[in-house]
Order: C-alpha cells, then sequence, then structure tokens
C-alpha cells in the first residue's frame, strides 16, 4: 500500500484542488483522506455520500460542582492556562481556555472537580463520487487538538485500503508545519508539494522541506499559477534541485481552475490545458511511487 | 472591550491563502502613513509579513516554554508524575523517567506535585519574536522554530511581548493563522474586532461560514473582506447578507496584484484599486474603532 500525502506550507496553493485531480485520475484504485480537518473542503469536490458519521472525542474537559464548591479558589490558583474564573462567588471553567490538564481536579478539597471527554468533532467514511472509498472530518470551531483528528483520519483511511483492497491512499493535509502536519506525515510514502511562485509559497515551502527531511521523506514539487512570477518560479525550481526535490509538473495561472471549482468538478473534468497537465503529474506521480 | 484607546484588530480566516497577509501588510502600511501601528504576525508556523518590509534594525528575542527536567538523584520513582500528565509526556521507562517536550503543555502538574521535587520547570526554545522599527510601524514577528508543533505557547508568547512594550501604538493589526483550531482562537484571544478574509469560491465560503461559527462560537464582533471579487460567484455575498454580515471592504480580482504580492511588493503604493478598497476599509475601522476601542 502505498500513501501519498499533498502538502504545501502556505495556505490556498491548490492542495485541495490538486488531490482531488489525482483523486479523478485514479478512480478504482484510491482511498481518499482529506486530512485538513479544520477547513475540510475535498468534500466539495467529491460529493460523498456518507456512510457512517462518528462523534470524535479527544482529550478532556474540567467542569466543577457549584453544589460541591467551597470557593476557596485553588483551582484558580493552580490553573496556568487562566481557563479558571469566579463569576457573582461561583467558580467557572472557560472551555475554551481549559486543556484539560486535571491539575485543578487533583487538587481540589472537596472533589468539586471532575474531568470529561471532550468532544472535538465528527468523523465520517463515506463513498466519493468517484466510486472510491473517502475518510474525512470536521473539526468543531475553536476545537482543540486536530492533530488527533488527523490521525484517526489517517487510521480510517487505512482500514478502508485494507477492506476494499486499495494500493493507494491520497490525502489532501492541512497548510502550516504544526501539529495536524506532522501527525499526517505518519506512515507517509511520497509527499506533493503544492506551492505558488510567491515569496510567501517558497518561504513557507522552505520551512516544509525541513520538516520532511526530518522525518527522511522523498517529495516531489508543483508549481501552481506558475507563470505568475517567473523569477520566483526560477528559485522554487532551483531549491527542489538542490534538497532532491522532483519537479513534478507546472499549472499555469489559468481561470479554468476556479471555474472547475465553482461547478463542484476538478480540473481534469473539464476541456482545456490543465486536464494534460494534470495527467501527465498523474503519471509522473505514478512512476515516481512505483520506483519507491 | 479593553478601554485602553488600543485598538486590536485581527484579520483571520478559515481557509488559507485568501489573502491575510496581502490585506495585513497592505492595510498597516497604509495607516501607517498617518498614525502609530503596529503589526504582528502571529502566523507563527508559517509567518510572511517581514518578507513585504525591509528594516535594518531588527531584535531578535529568543521565547521559550516550561519543561520538566527530570533530576534521577531526587526520584524515588513514585510514578505520581506520570499519572497526573493527561498528555502522555512523562513516562517512566524502567529505572527512568521521560519527558516527550513536544507532548507537554507546561501545566506544572507533575512539577508542582512531585512528592520530592524531582521536575522542577526549565526553559525549553520553541521559537523566536523579532521586532522591528519601520517608519510609524512597528512589525513583531514570531516564528516557530522547525521541528515544534505547538503554535499556541508561542502565540502567547507573542501577545505577552506586546502587552509588555514600552510604547504600544494605539493601532494594532494581527495577522493570525488559518484554520479555525486553537491557534485561531489563541491569537485572535483578545482582539476588539476581527476581519475574516475570504474569496468568493465554494472553498472560500466554506471555509467562512466555519469561521464565522467560531468568532460567534467565542463572542468576537466581526465583518467580512472579499478578496478577489469577480473571480468566483455570488454565493459569499448572498450568503453575508442572509447572515446579515457586514462587509467591509472587497479587493477586486486582478492578476496584476497577484504579481504583486508574489514579488513581496506592498502593492497598494502601486495599485489604484487595492488603495481604494483600502480607504474603504479604513473608514469601516474608524467607526469600529470608537465602538469597540
Amino acid at each position: 500500500m502505498r500513501e501519498i500525502i499533498v502538502l504545501s506550507g502556505k495556505g490556498g496553493t491548490g492542495k485541495t484542488s490538486v488531490t482531488a485531480a489525482l483523486g479523478v485520475l485514479a478512480a478504482g484504485k484510491a482511498v481518499i483522506a482529506d486530512c485538513d480537518v479544520d477547513a475540510a473542503n475535498m468534500y466539495l469536490l467529491m460529493q460523498p455520500e456518507v456512510l457512517k458519521k462518528e462523534a470524535f472525542f479527544s482529550g478532556e474537559l474540567a467542569e466543577i460542582d457549584p453544589e460541591a464548591c467551597i470557593n476557596c479558589g485553588m483551582c484558580e490558583e493552580v490553573c496556568h492556562f487562566d481557563a479558571v474564573h469566579q463569576d457573582a462567588e461561583v467558580y467557572d471553567i472557560n472551555p475554551l481556555r481549559c486543556e484539560g490538564c486535571g491539575y485543578c481536579e487533583v487538587v481540589c478539597p472537596t472533589n468539586a472537580i471532575s474531568m470529561h471527554a471532550r468532544r472535538s468533532g465528527d468523523f465520517f467514511v463515506s463513498t466519493a463520487r468517484t466510486g472510491d472509498p473517502m475518510a474525512h472530518a470536521l473539526l468543531d470551531a475553536g476545537a482543540d487538538n486536530s492533530g488527533k483528528l488527523v490521525a484517526k483520519v489517517k487510521e480510517e483511511a487505512k482500514k478502508l485500503a485494507n477492506q476494499h483492497q486499495r494500493d493507494l491512499i491520497l490525502v489532501d493535509g492541512a497548510p502550516g508545519i504544526g501539529c495536524p502536519v506532522v501527525s499526517s506525515l505518519a506512515g507517509a510514502n511520497y509527499v506533493v508539494l503544492v506551492t505558488e511562485p510567491s515569496a510567501s509559497g517558497l518561504h513557507d515551502l522552505k520551512r516544509l522541506v525541513e520538516v520532511l527531511q526530518q522525518f527522511r521523506l522523498k517529495a516531489g514539487c508543483i508549481i501552481n499559477k506558475a507563470d505568475l512570477n517567473p523569477d520566483q518560479a526560477e528559485a522554487i525550481r532551483s531549491f527542489c534541485f538542490e534538497n532532491g526535490i522532483e519537479m513534478l509538473g507546472e499549472i499555469p495561472y489559468d481561470s479554468a481552475f476556479t471555474a472547475a471549482m465553482i461547478q463542484g468538478k476538478t480540473i481534469v473534468e473539464s476541456d482545456n490545458q490543465l486536464k494534460q497537465i494534470m495527467n501527465n503529474i498523474y503519471i509522473s506521480i505514478q512512476h515516481k511511487i512505483n520506483v519507491l | 472591550m479593553t478601554n485602553s484607546g488600543i485598538f486590536k484588530l485581527a484579520i483571520a480566516s478559515g481557509k488559507g491563502g485568501t489573502g491575510k497577509t496581502l490585506l495585513s501588510t497592505n492595510l498597516a502600511d497604509y495607516l501607517a502613513q498617518k498614525q502609530a501601528v503596529l503589526l504582528a504576525d502571529l502566523d507563527v508556523e508559517e509567518p510572511n509579513d517581514a518578507l513585504f518590509f525591509h528594516a535594518e534594525n531588527k531584535v531578535i528575542t529568543p521565547q521559550y516554554k516550561m519543561i520538566p527536567d527530570w533530576q534521577s538523584d531526587r526520584c524515588t520513582l513514585c510514578g505520581d508524575c506520570t499519572r497526573h500528565c493527561k498528555f502522555h509526556a512523562v513516562i517512566r521507562l524502567g529505572e527512568f523517567i521521560t519527558v516527550f517536550n513536544e507532548l507537554c503543555h507546561s501545566c506544572y502538574a507533575c512539577s508542582d506535585l512531585c512528592p520530592e521535587q524531582a521536575l522542577p520547570m526549565k526553559p525549553y526554545r520553541m521559537g523566536e519574536t523579532s521586532h522591528q522599527l519601520l517608519n510609524g510601524l512597528q512589525l513583531i514577528e514570531s516564528r516557530l522554530d522547525v521541528g515544534q508543533e505547538q503554535a499556541v505557547p508561542l502565540i502567547h508568547a507573542t501577545q505577552k511581548y506586546i502587552r509588555e512594550l514600552e510604547s504600544k501604538p494605539a493601532m494594532q493589526i494581527l495577522d493570525c493563522p488559518p484554520g479555525t483550531s486553537c491557534p485561531v482562537v489563541a491569537a485572535v484571544g483578545k482582539a476588539d474586532f476581527v476581519l475574516l478574509v475570504t474569496e468568493p469560491t465554494p472553498f472560500g465560503l466554506n471555509d467562512l461560514k466555519l469561521a464565522v461559527e467560531t468568532m460567534r462560537q467565542i463572542d468576537k464582533a466581526f465583518a467580512v473582506v472579499i478578496n478577489r471579487q469577480g473571480m468566483g460567484d455570488d454565493a459569499v455575498e448572498n450568503w453575508c447578507k442572509s447572515e446579515n454580515i457586514s462587509i467591509a471592504a472587497r479587493i477586486p480580482y486582478d492578476r496584476q496584484l497577484a504579481e504583486q504580492y508574489a514579488a513581496a511588493k506592498l502593492a497598494w503604493r502601486e495599485n489604484v484599486a487595492l488603495k481604494k478598497a483600502l480607504e474603504e476599509l479604513a473608514l469601516f475601522i474608524q467607526q469600529k474603532q470608537v465602538q469597540y476601542a
């Protein structure tokens, strides 16, 4: 089984559109996993039929029983997250600030504080419109622990691949270099980088590549909007060359990219120059993962 | 609200790449022509604001979080620390206690509750904050060290750094990370008002809805800025109208603007359409400043 993860560092470079296009080209062979659980968009292009929906719990949350509380203030004193406050003589926990460490529970002299499992989102198993299995999720607004929900999506995608005898898992990753990204790297075989030729695009790509090097992951790069700035595009090619990252292809700045999204389609499903380019990228990736 | 005369304006979005940095840098530079402005880049995983400014005098402050440091000579291996840690960051391996720095939330429970004081807290570097002074503009940028996974402690450390500044401009613009989870909540934190930047596409609308839900949950006043107006469809406009959400500005879709941004230029200085959008936005902000600062 091969797992390909699509990442970018910078947001909005076209990760989801590229992953969905690869999903259409790999129809019948792949499992699709949307690991950008903060802003999950894959479903807009894959229009999945949801087969299973499950609440996802991760971490804990403190709760104070006002009946048992004697207002001693010990909890407020030990909390390092500013999550305990006294309002109208009663102590209360701010769930957005509470990190669930349980320190307050331990020090409460009257056992008025208890810890509860915290809901952080919903998790789905679906069938994408390509007929392939799809694992995805939706983090609750403002929730913590998106890294753990990412791990859950990945785990479920692996199960689906085994169940349906698929050799390929296509993972749409999150922007940035923090915990959701690191969580999505576990078990990956190959990383497809989608970047754009801007100062921000290159800056963010460099930081991401440093993370990938720590995990010794092989990567290839797609430059989206490649003709937007020739100097920056050249700088990206050089950077990739110097760091052993293969160029997989370049997608020009083209309104067809957005037009496809508005129709809920991928860029390989309408007749334009992007279709052929994306096809070549797909073949190039296939070749890379077969020789891994 | 702060009542300190300081107006903290957060620039956020659900979806990445909608134009937070474009708006933050250009708005800060535009407003700084007439007033003192502080621009803070709180997208600590991928900070970009400083790419647009070229200051020579940069002060860099390392940032630390507190992590327990096991003292083998004092430890009796009673195991209290491993039971107290809810994050599985303190683990006993044979005769050793191991601390996983990346999992630690710095709650101090293991350290304070250790009967032998065998886990004193010590500083552990997570990144750095750089501070630059430009004409009328103070630029503060925090960047997480590569390999660090937790953005929230560095965002909080940056906010503390700003609070403790000796001279604080009344106008503070906070460029926030993308998404809707804990780093955004931390970055938007004590802002007086939030501008949610989106683009008129299905992805933009979907993620705007999530961002709006987050703002409502944390009880923040907000308005929307539509970037790349004309690129897609009217669904964002229509949805904002149906939800009674005000649109503070619209930045037209323009390839030239994308090129100027790609070249790390402060585009408003040459892009008339962006300048016009900023003029309108400045008036909107002025009203909000009176209302909330």
